[in-house]
């Protein structure tokens, strides 16, 4: 009978990972005479290995085999903990996930790393052979001889008197025995006591068995005596065969057939490796590429039974809600209305209600996207020579899978960032007064409707007079402009700009926090600095709870209807003609207070007809709004509702429209933009300047000279 | 029908075990380490103990040891699935009372044929 396992490779990836995250944190924590996570990883370790060479996949295997045997003899103390050992094993884990990543992408992994830490590893353990993997090229050559005809086994069995006490029972090994051919069982009971001696717990027989047979051979009979041969006296030999008509006994011959337990023991050890192997590859291959394949594509999740069992609930409402509301309608007349009313309002909190549930089965606790410093942090901070320790704060705060997935890039570079140029050397900390030990703090919590991710680090702040000085340099900024802290902060974020010294491996890896910026905007999240010389940078960085939907404000423009997003929006006024400031042409500036804030008209812009726009600006409405620090004032005809909306792609559905994000379907079924705030104002900059720079050209103007 | 308790810290590992052992007809009852498995022996009778070695919270050598205790399982079939097959490892699986052992990887074919060396 075959049993196809296939369906357990997801499991089993699943799990391996898993492990192999258990390995990693373990590892970091790892401290001299831990016995309760030294064996935790080495479980881990083992149990990818049983795990993988039950699927077949060797190479996982034999690799995993020299990290467990490595673990093992840390375990029994063999060997001491030691910090080689904890980075070589680091490094195992990398290439161990590479591995199980390779299964379940269907994918190549870096042969050259895998061989190199393979290598490392066997040094490790002292040039020392692993002993399991050593499969013989084929299998023992004395099994195929009797093909032909009948061979004749004299079996002799005197167990020892506790055998049943283990659970063995002699009959039921005579069945085995039986499966193999002609089996013939003739009971000694020379050593029975009488009936007032014998124990009825203890075995007094012994047998003689003979087994005629075409295909046993001495390891197939003594696999069937495998659990119990130290407990018995086995012999097996065999006689001449029967039937003897054209074929060879040679081998079988020449195979003393009584050589000791203890000689066979290791031949059939590996024939039972090299058996399994055969056995398992087909099934596995054939079977592995359906459903690796489903997993890359769909991707997966795993949710709390709870929050399953809340939709489950909710969905129950919701059925009772709509026969409620069915009934009424087939036999509806006006004394039902406010039965009517009452089912949906119903309806209202019940879908509110789902849509709220639904959102949390794709809500993770952010520690998934945590998980990953401590090991970072580790790494960087053998690479810099600096001693850094990571607070973790705000773990279970939970945040949209999608989110999560794209905001860890982001995170990474930010926490390289602040090993990189946040953290002082050691002795220029303890010059300044500090410890020599620096300290990162991730922290996330949530505020309103968004999450907030800290990244602080107490080392020497931003330097304010360096990233000035460069941005001069660079031309980004004119020398002698006056700036105020968090404006010189901010230029940290212009593409190509850094203040290390020389780029390091670390942070100069052709990303820079242009990049990081953007991303985060990408994600309608935004990023503030926060910095003291001499104590620390904190960047936050703030992101909605979820891509799916957005808190908006809905907002009139001729005939049609746009959505700004909620959390962009500073205020909305109605403005006054003497706060008005027309300079420089085209560009309208509005004073709010001590801003003084442009006015983009959304009008102009997307070129709408509108007899509102004949409107003058000394009465019209304003909202304004801020991305990237910058405040800008959106002119529109009027406000409308705040409401929350399903955010569809225009991407997917269109194509991408240059200051717009999205849209969505608007409870009268009509489709409505979404603003896309910093796009806007990157828009409506560059219209300002080409019409500047071409009124400047019709006037004789060099355009350039602006 | 027989029945068989499953004792495996290895989801997968378990769940195979398990699946094989029911597609082959036999009743099986699962639990995630020694002392899981030590209660849900208590609480029943079984035919047929497979078992992991390296557990947390209890490991399989411990078990078999405790079960041996019972009465109930003084003869039932306790067999070790391993992925030691080193003969020092076998003989603290005799010693503690474990009938047998399986060698892992886990081979389905293999488990049903061994176990009927051992379940009637």
């Amino acid at each position: 009978m075959s049993v196809d396992l296939s369906q357990f490779i997801p499991n089993f990836l699943a799990e391996s990972f898993e492990g192999l995250e258990l390995m990693e944190s373990s590892l970091l924590n790892l401290e001299q005479d831990d016995d309760e996570t030294i064996n935790a990883i080495f479980r881990a370790a083992h149990s990818i290995k049983g795990g993988a060479g039950t699927f077949g996949f060797d190479h996982v295997t034999e690799f995993t085999h020299l990290v467990e045997t490595l673990l093992d003899e840390m375990r029994n103390g063999q060997r001491a903990i030691k910090q080689d050992d904890v980075e070589l094993l680091l490094v195992s884990v990398d290439c161990m996930k590479m591995l199980i990543e390779a299964i379940r992408d269907e994918s190549d992994y870096d042969k050259d790393k895998i061989d190199e830490t393979y290598q490392l590893l066997l040094v490790a353990l002292n040039g020392k052979e692993p002993d399991l993997l050593e499969i013989p090229s084929k299998s023992t050559d004395t099994t195929t001889t009797s093909k032909d005809g009948m061979l004749e086994w004299k079996i002799t069995f005197i167990p020892e008197h506790h055998l049943v006490q283990t659970g063995n029972d002699p009959l039921l090994l005579f069945n085995a025995l039986a499966e193999l051919g002609e089996l013939t069982v003739e009971a000694n009971s020379s050593n029975l006591p009488s009936i007032l001696d014998a124990d009825p717990q203890e075995l007094y027989l012994s047998w003689n068995l003979t087994l005629r047979s075409e295909n046993a051979t001495e390891e197939l009979i003594r696999e069937v005596f495998e659990w119990v041969e130290d407990e018995c006296e086995l012999t097996i030999t065999q006689n001449k065969p029967i039937e003897c008509e054209g074929h060879s006994t040679g081998t079988a011959e020449n195979n003393p057939s009584t050589q000791p337990v203890e000689a066979t023991k290791e031949s059939i050890a590996i024939d039972t490796v090299t058996e399994n192997a055969q056995l398992e590859k087909p099934v596995v291959k054939a079977a592995a590429k359906p459903a690796t394949k489903s997993k890359v594509d769909v991707g997966s999740i795993r949710v709390g039974v709870d929050k399953v069992d809340s939709l489950i609930n909710l969905v129950g409402e919701l059925v009772i809600t709509q026969s409620m509301l069915s009934e009424l309608g087939t036999d509806f007349d006006i004394s039902k209305v406010e039965r009517l009313t009452s089912g949906l309002e119903q309806l209202l909190q019940n879908t509110k209600e789902l849509q709220e549930s639904v959102m949390r089965i794709r809500m993770l606790p952010i520690s998934f996207a945590f998980n990953r410093f401590p090991r970072l942090i580790h790494d960087l901070g053998n690479k810099t020579g600096k001693d850094i320790e990571l607070v973790l704060k705000g773990e279970q705060t939970e945040l949209d899978k999608t989110v999560m997935e794209q905001i860890s890039d982001p995170l990474v570079h930010l926490v390289r960032n602040a090993v990189d140029h946040g953290i002082e050397p050691a002795n220029v900390r303890v010059a300044n007064g500090k410890t020599a030990k620096g300290t990162i703090t991730l922290n996330a919590y949530h505020q309103g409707g968004s999450i907030v991710i800290e990244i602080k680090d107490d080392g020497g702040g931003i330097n304010r007079d360096a990233v000035y000085n460069k941005a001069v340099e660079k031309g980004i900024v004119d020398a002698g402009a006056s700036l105020t802290d968090n404006q010189v902060f901010e230029l940290i974020f212009e593409a190509g700009f850094s203040t290390a010294q020389e780029i390091s491996d670390i942070s100069g890896r052709g990303v820079g926090m242009d990049v990081v910026k953007k991303n985060i905007q990408a994600l309608g999240g935004r990023i503030q600095i926060d910095s003291t010389p001499g104590e620390g940078s904190t960047f936050k960085v703030n992101l909605p709870l979820t891509l799916a939907i957005l808190d908006g404000q809905l907002v009139k423009v001729g005939s049609e209807t746009y959505i700004v997003p909620l959390i962009t929006i500073v205020e909305s006024l109605q403005t006054k003609a003497e706060l008005i400031n027309r300079v420089s042409g085209d560009m309208v500036l509005y004073r709010l207070r001590e801003d003084n804030v442009p006015i983009i008209p959304i009008y102009e812009l997307f070129g709408i007809e509108s007899d509102a726009k004949a409107n003058t600006l000394e009465e019209a409405l304003l909202v304004v709004v801020e991305a990237d620090g910058q405040k800008v004032g959106l002119l529109v005809d009027d406000l409308l509702a705040q409401q929350q909306v399903v955010i569809k792609s225009l991407d997917e559905n269109y194509q991408q429209v240059e200051g717009i994000s999205g849209a969505t379907i608007l409870g009268d079924g009509s489709v409505a933009m979404i603003l896309d705030i910093p796009g806007l104002i990157e828009l409506a900059m560059q219209n300002a300047n080409q019409r500047l720079s071409s009124k400047l050209q019709s006037i004789g103007t060099e355009g350039a000279m602006i | 029908m027989p029945k068989i308790l499953v004792v495996d810290d290895s989801n997968s590992i378990r769940d195979m075990v398990s699946f094989t052992l029911k597609s082959a007809g036999y009743d099986t009852v699962e639990a995630k380490d020694g002392q899981e498995g030590l209660t849900r022996a208590q609480a029943g009778s079984f035919d047929l103990v497979i078992s992991d070695v390296n557990m947390p919270i209890m490991d399989g050598i411990t078990l078999c040891q405790e079960l041996r205790k019972l009465a109930p399982f003084k003869f039932t079939p306790i067999l070790m699935l391993t992925t030691e097959s080193s003969g020092d490892m076998k003989m603290r699986g005799k010693a503690a009372g474990a009938t047998g052992w399986l060698v892992k990887p886990f081979n389905p074919e293999k488990l049903l044929a061994t176990i009927k060396r051992v379940v009637r």
